[in-house]
């Protein structure tokens, strides 16, 4: 477990010095993930305390989320002014960033297979 | 005998707010699993509410519960890090896919900003939650220092983000069943690019697969976002 906190923290560290050092617009977690997948994938496999613990520490992804949901609190009297348009707007928009994506995705692969089998 | 004193003191504690929060998640995913993991029955959707209802109820502030709630919001960096691990397991999938993946996340982010600032225009809505609203697709963090930088509320960003990414979260499985899209790569990035991590974290529970896109395509659409809004956002002064 230690071992693996090591691996986490240490990347998101090198991530948020590389993101302030170059005022880079990625936040530190996000560039700190792109710099172990490059890393993992030079060498080519994965540390054994972190192919134990890394599944169960991400099964509880939900939790992390919880507190922000709080914030609903700080900012109802922002949200109730503008309630049903904004519940329109939210409700349209992530429905059409799924859906929208998701076909063209599709599409795109079943054209790259088309294309690799011929 | 001091029970007001103990009482306000158990109302402020960081403590408080790490236990009630484990416990909210504990509750929500034991509902889930008696729901049989309905779409509605969503561990983090159920745990908002029931930590809303315990703040409600003892009268405990925001300012207060986030003492302990950021404890907890805090692994969201490790765990994002750590993301990188599944991707890593499915490296040969994303190799093979790379073009059609990239060309996807593109448009995605595309899609993110537009659809929310287009319908919150047709509704009149405020410039500044116009602004704010840019960001909605994609993970907090990013949402409110982009947010920021163009004039937007950093807060109400973050609003949004957590609103959809719940929205999100929630109906990607019907809505894709529905629709016979069922591979889950095409599953996985789709609700990164649209729910991020909260989305991210649920397709996790359908596959390791499906999750380890989200993930990628939720990073991959923050740098996106974050490079196309801060050059659409003069359209909108």
């Amino acid at each position: 477990m230690i071992e693996t906190l090591l691996w986490l923290v240490g990347y998101q560290l090198a991530g948020e010095l590389i993101s302030r050092t170059f005022s880079l617009p990625l936040p530190g977690p996000v560039l700190g993930m792109l710099l172990l997948f490059a890393t993992l994938a030079l060498r080519k496999s994965v540390p054994e305390s972190m192919k134990q613990n890394v599944p169960r520490f991400l099964s509880h992804l939900s939790l992390l989320f919880i507190p922000a949901g709080a914030a609903v609190l700080a900012y109802r009297d922002l949200l109730a002014g503008f309630g049903w348009q904004l519940i329109v707007v939210l409700v349209l928009s992530t429905t059409l960033t799924l859906l929208l994506p998701g076909l063209l995705l599709k599409l795109l692969l079943a054209r790259h297979r088309h294309q690799e089998g011929a | 005998m001091n029970t007001d004193a103990a009482m306000s003191v158990i109302r402020t504690s960081p403590l408080t707010g790490v236990f009630v929060t484990l416990l909210a998640y504990k509750l929500a995913v034991l509902f889930n699993r008696r729901c049989k993991g309905h779409p509605l029955s969503n561990p983090v959707l159920i745990g908002v509410l029931l930590l809303l209802a315990w703040l409600l109820a003892t009268g405990t502030g925001y300012r207060d519960y986030m003492k302990g709630g950021v404890m907890v919001q805090m692994l969201l960096g490790p765990a994002t890090v750590a993301l990188a691990v599944p991707l890593y397991g499915n490296l040969s999938r994303l190799k093979r896919a790379a073009g059609p993946l990239a060309i996807t996340i593109g448009f995605g982010g595309l899609v993110g900003i537009v659809s929310a600032v287009g319908v919150g225009w047709l509704l009149q809505l405020p410039q500044q939650v116009l602004l704010s609203l840019t960001t909605r697709a994609v993970t907090t963090p990013i949402a409110m220092s982009v947010s920021q930088g163009i004039g937007g509320i950093p807060e109400l960003s973050a609003m949004f983000v957590i609103l959809s990414g719940i929205f999100g979260a929630v109906i990607v499985k019907p809505l894709f069943g529905l629709l016979g899209l069922r591979d889950d790569m095409v599953l996985g990035t789709a609700t990164g690019i649209s729910a991020h991590g909260i989305g991210t974290a649920r397709v996790f529970q359908l596959s390791e697969t499906a999750g380890a896109f989200a993930g990628l395509a939720m990073g991959l659409n923050g740098v996106v976002t974050a490079i196309l809004v801060p050059l659409l956002a003069p359209f909108l002064h």
